[in-house]
C-alpha cells in the first residue's frame, strides 16, 4: 500500500491547498521513481542518475528562488515538505536535492552576480547541471574557521590550492562552491569541472549514504577567473547556506521517521508471536507510543519554522534546534523500528536498515548532534563554549 | 482541438467510509478525496492531444466547492480551463451528465475524455448518457487513441482480449488504464494553477433518475488464513481455494 504519511495532529489543516498538493505530488513521485530503485542503488553504492532530470522536471531544485532564473519561486513550507517526501524515500537522495538547492543555488542566487546566476541557475534547477559545496577538509570538519585550502591572487583571478573531503555529489559535480582563505578571510569561488588542477575521487566503501556519491575534492594551482568569484567574506558566507540546508534536513529527518514507523506500525499488526499480533504487546505498543510522539513533535517544530523562516524572523539557532531534535529522534526511531522488526529489520525488504545508517551521517553532517548543542548552548548563556 | 475532459473527485482509496445518518449517503466528514484515478488517465490524454493538434483542453467537475481542489491538480497539470457545475444536491449519473453535456453543449468540443469509471459509485454511466445526450459516438475502456484527421482508431479492453474500434469526431472516450503515464505536476505550476480562475456555473438542470434508497458497508471480510508449507498444508490450500473461496 502506498506511504500515507503521519498526521496525527491533523498538521494538514495547518497547510494552504497548494502545499498539500505540493505534499502529494512529491509523495507520488518518491512512490513511483524512487522506491522501485533505491534499495538497488543503497546495495550498489551508487546514485541513480536517472533521477537526476526527473527531479528537475518536478521542480525540487531551488523551490524557492525566483522564477526568472528558472526556480520554483514557492515558499519555504513547500520546500521543507518535499525535503520531508523525498527523505521519507532516502536520505541519499534528499542530500542531493539540499545539497543542490540549499548549498550551491542559494549561494549563486545570493551571492553571485547576474552573470553567474544566468550562467548556471536555470541549468541546475531542470538538473541539466550538478553542484557540490565544499567546506570541510580532511583535518577541518566542525571547525572550519581552520580551514587551509587558499586562494592567491593572480593577474585575472586567483590561484586556488587544497583539499575539501566528506563532498556530497563531488565527482558528478559541473560546478563546485569552494570556501577557500584570501588574504585570511573565507571567500566563495566556483570552480569548474574539467578546470586544469581539479579533480574530485570518489570516497568508496561507506556504510551509510550509499546511495549518494561523496567526494574529495582536489586543487593544485586552480585559475580560477575573477567572475567567479561569490561576493561574500568570512565564515558567515558558508554558514548563511548551511542555515538551509539545515531547515530542509529538519524536515527530511522527519520523512525518514515516518517510513521506519509507518513500517513498524503494519509490522507490528501483522507479525504473529505467542498466537497474536506482537502489536498487541504493551512494551511494542510503548515503542510505537514514542515513536509517533517524537514524529509529531518534530512535525510541529517544522512547521513553526517554516512559518518564521517565510516571516523572515527565523533564527540559526532555531534551526540548530530542530536539526539537532529530529535528526536524533529519526535515528533512535530507526533503531526502533529495526528492533520491532526482530531479524526482518536488517533485510533489504525493509526500508529499516537503509534508513537508520543513512541517518548516522546525516547526525555527523551539516553540524554534529553535539556542535548545534553548543549552538544552543551559547544561545542560552551567551558563553561559547566551542574551545573548551 | 477543443477537448473536453470531465473529472469528479472520489473519496481516497485509503478512506475509511462511514454511511450518514440518513443512511443513504456516504458521510463526507474526515474524509480525504481526490481526483478520481481514471480520470488522471483522461487529463494527460486531453493535454497529449493538445500537444499534438494545439488547441485547448477544458477541465469539468459537477460537485460542491471542495471539488475545486481537483480543478487546481488538473490546473497544475496544464489544463487551460478549468469549470465547476457547482451542486451541492446530491444527484445521480443523469443528473451529473445532463449537466456537463448541457455545459459541453456550449463548448463545442472535438472530443470529450473521461475516465472509464469514478471510483466509488461504480455506475458505469457517464460515457454512455453523454454520448446520448450529446449525440456523439461513445467508446469506453478505451485502452490507445489514435486520431488522425477526424478519424479515430481505438484499442478498448475487453474480457480476456483488446477490441480495435473506430468512430469519428466529435465522440466522447472512456479511458482506460494504460493509455498513458499520467505526468506529474510541476511543482512551480501547482503554485501558478493557485492564481488561474476556475470558472463556476450553476446546475443547468437538477432532475435526477435514479434515487438511492439505502447504503450499507459490506460485513467484514473474513480474516486471513498462514498455512504452512508442508505437501499437507498445500492439500488443504487447494481444497480453500477449491471449496472455500471457490476460486475456480
Ligand atoms: C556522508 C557525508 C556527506 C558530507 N557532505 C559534505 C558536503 O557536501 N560538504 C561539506 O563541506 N562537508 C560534508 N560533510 C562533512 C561534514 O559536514 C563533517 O563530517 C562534519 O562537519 C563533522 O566534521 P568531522 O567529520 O571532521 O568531525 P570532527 O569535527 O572531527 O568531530 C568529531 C567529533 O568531535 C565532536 N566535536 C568537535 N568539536 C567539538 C567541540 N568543540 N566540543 C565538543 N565536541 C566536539 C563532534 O561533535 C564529533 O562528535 C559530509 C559528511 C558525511 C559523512
Amino acid at each position: 500500500m502506498a506511504f500515507q504519511g503521519v498526521d496525527f495532529y491533523n498538521i494538514d489543516d495547518l497547510l494552504s491547498e497548494d502545499e498539500k498538493m505540493v505534499r502529494q505530488t512529491v509523495r507520488d513521485f518518491v512512490e513511483n521513481e524512487i522506491m522501485p530503485v533505491i534499495e538497488d542503488a543503497y546495495q550498489g553504492a551508487y546514485f541513480p542518475m536517472d533521477l537526476v532530470g526527473k527531479m528537475g522536471e518536478l521542480g525540487v531544485f531551488g523551490m524557492t528562488l525566483p522564477t526568472e532564473y528558472g526556480c520554483g519561486g514557492m515558499n519555504n513550507m513547500c520546500y521543507g515538505i518535499a525535503m520531508q517526501e523525498l527523505e521519507r524515500g532516502d536520505s541519499g537522495v534528499r542530500s542531493f536535492a539540499s545539497v543542490q538547492s540549499s548549498l550551491v543555488m542559494y549561494p549563486i542566487y545570493t551571492y553571485g552576480s547576474e552573470d553567474i546566476r544566468n550562467k548556471w541557475l536555470p541549468r541546475l534547477a531542470k538538473g541539466e547541471a550538478i553542484g557540490c559545496f565544499g567546506l570541510t577538509e580532511p583535518d577541518h570538519g566542525s571547525n572550519p574557521a581552520g580551514m587551509l585550502t587558499n586562494a592567491k591572487k593572480i593577474d585575472g583571478g586567483f590561484l586556488l590550492n587544497g583539499a575539501k573531503m566528506w563532498i556530497t555529489n563531488g565527482s558528478l559535480a559541473d560546478v563546485a562552491v569552494v570556501w577557500a582563505k584570501y588574504e585570511g578571510e573565507v571567500h566563495g569561488f566556483l570552480v569548474e569541472k574539467g578546470m586544469k588542477g581539479f579533480s574530485a575521487p570518489e570516497m568508496k566503501n561507506k556504510h551509510s549514504l550509499r546511495a549518494s556519491v561523496t567526494s574529495e575534492l582536489i586543487f593544485q594551482d586552480v585559475e580560477i577567473p575573477e567572475a567567479n568569484v561569490l561576493n561574500i567574506k568570512g565564515l558567515k558566507g558558508p554558514l548563511s547556506c548551511l542555515t538551509q540546508a539545515r531547515y530542509g534536513i529538519s524536515w527530511g529527518a522527519i520523512g525518514s521517521a515516518m517510513a521506519t514507523y509507518e513500517s513498524s506500525v503494519n509490522y507490528a499488526k501483522s507479525r504473529i508471536q505467542f498466537g497474536k499480533p506482537i502489536g498487541g504487546f504493551q512494551l511494542v505498543q510503548e515503542k510505537l507510543a514514542w515513536m509517533l510522539t517524537e514524529i509529531t513533535k518534530g512535525q510541529l517544530v517544522n512547521w513553526r519554522l517554516a512559518k518564521m523562516k517565510d516571516d523572515k524572523t527565523m533564527r540559526p539557532a532555531q534551526v540548530s534546534l530542530a536539526k539537532r531534535n529530529n535528526v536524533a529522534v529519526a535515528l533512535d526511531i530507526a533503531r526502533v523500528a529495526r528492533d520491532i522488526h526482530g531479524a526482518n529489520g536488517i533485510l533489504s525488504e525493509y526500508p529499516i536498515m537503509r534508513h537508520a545508517n543513512n541517518l548516522e551521517s546525516v547526525k555527523t553532517y551539516e553540524g554534529t548532534h553535539d556542535i548545534h548543542t553548543l549552538v544552543l548552548g551559547a544561545e542560552i548563556t551567551g558563553i561559547q563554549a566551542f574551545n573548551g | 482541438m477543443n477537448i473536453l475532459v470531465c473529472i469528479s473527485q472520489v473519496p481516497d482509496t485509503t478512506a475509511k467510509i462511514v454511511i450518514n445518518s440518513a443512511g443513504n449517503a456516504v458521510d463526507p466528514a474526515g474524509i480525504k478525496f481526490i481526483l478520481n484515478p481514471y480520470d488522471e488517465y483522461a487529463i494527460e490524454e486531453g493535454l497529449r492531444l493538445r500537444e499534438k493538434f494545439t488547441g485547448t483542453v477544458t477541465a469539468v467537475t459537477v460537485g460542491g466547492d471542495s471539488a475545486k481542489e481537483i480543478l487546481r491538480t488538473a490546473l497544475a497539470m496544464g489544463v487551460d480551463k478549468a469549470v465547476i457545475i457547482k451542486n451541492a444536491e446530491k444527484s445521480d449519473s443523469f443528473s451529473v451528465a445532463k449537466n456537463i453535456a448541457d455545459y459541453a453543449t456550449t463548448l463545442n468540443p472535438d472530443v470529450i475524455l473521461l475516465g472509464r469509471q469514478s471510483i466509488d459509485y461504480d455506475s458505469f454511466q457517464m460515457s454512455g448518457t453523454l454520448g446520448e445526450l450529446m449525440n456523439m459516438a461513445s467508446v469506453s475502456m478505451v485502452s490507445k487513441l489514435e486520431i488522425t484527421g477526424t478519424d479515430v482508431a481505438m484499442e478498448r479492453d475487453i474480457e480476456g482480449g483488446k477490441e480495435s474500434v473506430q468512430t469519428s469526431l466529435p465522440c466522447v472516450i472512456g479511458v482506460q488504464k494504460g493509455i498513458n503515464e499520467p505526468r506529474y505536476p510541476k511543482l512551480p505550476d501547482i503554485m501558478k494553477a493557485k492564481s488561474k480562475p476556475i470558472e463556476e456555473f450553476s446546475p443547468s438542470s437538477q432532475e435526477t433518475r435514479v434515487q438511492t434508497i439505502t447504503m450499507d458497508i459490506p460485513a467484514s471480510k473474513r480474516v486471513g488464513k498462514i498455512l504452512g508449507d508442508t505437501d499437507a498444508d498445500i492439500a488443504e490450500f487447494v481444497r480453500l481455494l477449491h471449496e472455500d473461496a471457490k476460486a475456480f
